[in-house]
């Protein structure tokens, strides 16, 4: 038993490095999509302290709408281009017909909220492009979709060329995103207003531009969260268990942290990998991916009650 | 005038706290009692029955006991689901273990189970608290159903991987399983969901229920007057998982008859969290409320989709035209402005959807599915926005503009 668990998977890792490296290449392509979905929640909650829950289901209904706009005879680019359109629709009428009203509400209010909206979009996005799965559009945006193979160690690697482009993709939105967190002025008006409320709104910071804008970017991050992974799995609702994924990165990397969510993604996609093949397929019938980074995070949390990245909680009475 | 408390004098501090301090209340209370007692098995039919009042009683005490954890100990947890299924499988392993089991103390014991799993997942409360916490509790909800699929022992290794009620007998008469009455699973619900509201009442009242309050509405504060938070929230935790995992118990051997582990999964958590929320944060009323509404709405749904027919259709127009008119006179009564161009918007959703069923536009169940989804949704959000503090903060204005009905302070 203890050999099972201590010895005999690392055992495993170094007689097939390249099979660990494997493993290791598919847990940085979806921590990565984690990471990403993770950013789109982080940039919400610290702007207006909203936890999003509905960042998971704007990945599906981009995706969708990218689908279904295209299935309607538009051209792939052109959809793309609509399909944001529609998220800066939705943005806007999230901020109108949703968060005005109920500024200033406990934050389990705003919280149900969205996952009113979570049900709102589900439901409407079956009504408008139908409830079956469907195929991304990968070809027609000229996704390469061929694979690499290396020969590590006289071994075998596999990178698929779609995952490469998901790496560099995401990559530069992130590093994109960044930038413009701390170099434009729209950017910087985001952090002030993620650092104080009512210091950034005495310097005359809209609240509702901000929130508009912020929930356009989470809307961005999710279309390409959208094409990357329904490339990978196909377009449907059942993609929003990667909405869930998102949270234990949260806890991870602490709600109000860029660089945690980032990091926070990274880590809980390789480790989760990691243990999937070599404890949890051996000794708990698999299918371990569903809990492990929830359980990882709780303990992590045990130690570090704001996660590895989170501002330090300090409590008043 | 019918809430009129002159005459009702109160001469000691006891009977100024006592559970009703307005006679009218426990006449209401009168009045619900026969309905559910009397009124309703000796009516109901069958389809009401399965649909209608053994759902909303199970959901209700579901919300209820996660409304002792979010609403009065200010716990968030998103993992009721699984622990309603801890009760569930708890259930099933005793009755197949010790068929000689009277089936009502099965299911009230099968509540202990679930306290205990709810506190040990409740112990990282002590340092992790809010949105960590509620994350947290995924973590269990994750876990737990990933469990009751892959610890066979829990199914009795049968091959479907679900559990299936057997025929249980009480007294000569069948309770439980596929010969059973629905009147009699009705009246054992009843019982028990009775039964718990009645301890969650006193809980809530009493010594217990104060810590709970002060522990949520700030921690630290509590502490420092001497309350154990320890204690306090673990006892919510325990008491909370009992509720919720009795309610699981009713919900496979009472009204499901079988479950597969998905059954218990994220979106049985939301669904009993929506009640909770839209009926009304520390509230044991606003459970049933909620659950009627959301138990309840999909069904007038579908049954208004449902119909084809001329006649039944307008019918369908009708009672969402007056649940229209009825939130509309709510939302009068909450005086918010913003309400009106909501239920404006409604109802010419309802005449547009009224008026393509009258046109014999033919919908398929399936997207019939799709829009209930959408417009629960909508009608989450329309609620929160009209009364953050749910349906059961509504009653109680009405109730006081009753009381000083006619005059308006």
């Amino acid at each position: 038993m203890l050999n099972d668990i201590f010895i005999a998977p690392f055992a495993d890792m170094i007689s097939a490095p390249d099979f660990l490296m494997q493993v290791l290449w598919e847990g940085l392509v979806s921590g990565i999509l984690y990471a990403l979905i993770a950013l789109g929640f982080v940039l919400i909650f610290r702007s207006s302290r909203i936890f999003n829950f509905a960042q998971g289901i704007m990945v599906v209904f981009a995706a969708l709408t990218l689908v279904g706009l295209f299935a309607m005879g538009i051209p792939a680019w052109i959809s793309v281009g609509l399909t944001l359109g529609v998220m800066f629709v939705l943005a806007v009428a999230i901020e109108r017909v949703v968060l005005r009203p109920l500024v200033g509400q406990p934050d389990i209010i705003l919280f149900m909220a969205t996952i009113g909206i979570t049900l709102f979009l589900i439901g409407f996005g079956e009504t408008i492009f139908g409830g079956e799965n469907k195929v991304m559009i990968t070809e027609e945006l000229g996704i390469p979709t061929g694979d690499t193979v290396l020969e590590p160690f006289n071994g075998l690697l596999i990178l698929q060329h779609l995952d490469i482009t998901v790496v560099v993709v995401a990559t530069l939105l992130v590093l994109g995103l960044l930038a413009f967190l701390n170099y434009t002025q729209m950017g910087r008006a985001i952090r002030a207003l993620g650092d104080d409320h009512q210091a950034a709104l005495s310097v005359g910071i809209s609240l509702q531009t901000i929130w508009v804008l912020v929930w356009f970017i989470a809307g961005i991050i999710a279309l390409v969260t959208g094409i990357a992974w329904g490339a990978r799995a196909g377009v449907s609702f059942a993609l929003e268990v990667i909405a869930y994924k998102a949270l234990p990165v949260l806890m991870l990397g602490g709600l109000e942290s860029i660089t945690g969510a980032i990091v926070g993604g990274l880590m809980i996609g390789i480790l989760e990998k990691l243990f999937e093949i070599y404890w949890g397929q051996p000794l708990l019938g698999g299918n371990t991916e569903t809990w492990f980074a929830f359980v990882l995070a709780l303990v992590v949390l045990l130690f570090r009650p704001q996660g590895l990245f989170g501002e330090r909680i300090i409590e008043r009475v | 005038m019918l809430y009129r408390t002159a005459g009702q004098f109160k001469t000691s501090y006891v009977a100024d706290q006592a559970l009703f301090t307005v006679k009218q209340d426990a006449f209401l209370l009168g009045i619900i009692l026969l309905l559910g007692w009397v009124v309703f098995p000796l009516t109901a039919s069958e389809f009401t029955f399965q649909t209608l009042l053994i759902p909303i009683l199970i959901y209700a005490l579901a919300a209820m006991g996660l409304n002792i954890l979010t609403g009065f100990a200010g716990q968030l947890s998103l993992g009721t689901g699984a622990f309603m299924g801890v009760g569930a499988y708890a259930c099933y392993k005793m009755v197949t273990l010790f068929p000689w089991m009277n089936p009502i103390i099965a299911i009230l014991l099968s509540g202990v189970f679930s306290a205990g799993i709810g506190v040990a997942f409740g112990v990282p409360s002590l340092r992790i608290k809010g949105f960590y916490l509620a994350i947290a509790t995924l973590a269990a909800q994750f876990f737990l159903v990933w469990l009751f699929e892959k610890w066979s022992w829990l199914y009795n290794y049968n091959a479907s991987g679900a559990i299936q009620v057997p025929n249980l007998e009480m007294f000569g008469v069948f309770v439980s399983g596929p010969q059973a009455a629905s009147v009699t699973e009705y009246y054992i619900v009843l019982f028990v969901v009775t039964l718990l509201t009645l301890l969650c009442i006193n809980l809530t009242r009493g010594n217990l229920g104060r810590t709970w309050k002060a522990t949520r509405d700030m921690d630290i504060a509590a502490e420092l007057i001497g309350i154990n938070l320890m204690k306090s929230k673990l006892t919510a935790f325990a008491v909370s998982s009992y509720v919720v995992g009795v309610a699981g118990a009713l919900y496979v051997f009472m009204w499901k008859g079988a479950a597969e582990p998905n059954v218990f999964d994220i979106p049985l958590s939301f669904q009993v969290l929506f009640i909770a929320i839209i009926g009304g944060l520390g509230s044991i009323m606003g459970n049933y409320l909620g659950a009627i509404l959301i138990v309840g709405l999909p069904v007038v749904l579908n049954v208004v989709a449902g119909t084809q027919v001329f006649q039944m259709s307008a019918l369908g127009a009708a009672v969402l035209v007056a649940l229209v008119a009825a939130v509309a006179f709510l939302g009068w009564v909450a005086r918010n402005g913003w309400t009106i161009g909501a239920v404006a918007g409604f109802a010419v959703l309802t005449l547009i959807y009224g008026y393509a069923q009258t046109q014999g536009f033919r919908i398929d169940s399936a997207l019939i599915e799709h829009i209930n989804v959408m417009i629960i949704g909508a009608l989450i959000i329309f609620f929160l926005i009209i009364e953050p503090h749910g349906l059961n903060q509504l009653w109680r204005l009405i109730r006081e503009k009753l009381i000083i009905w006619p005059f308006p302070h």
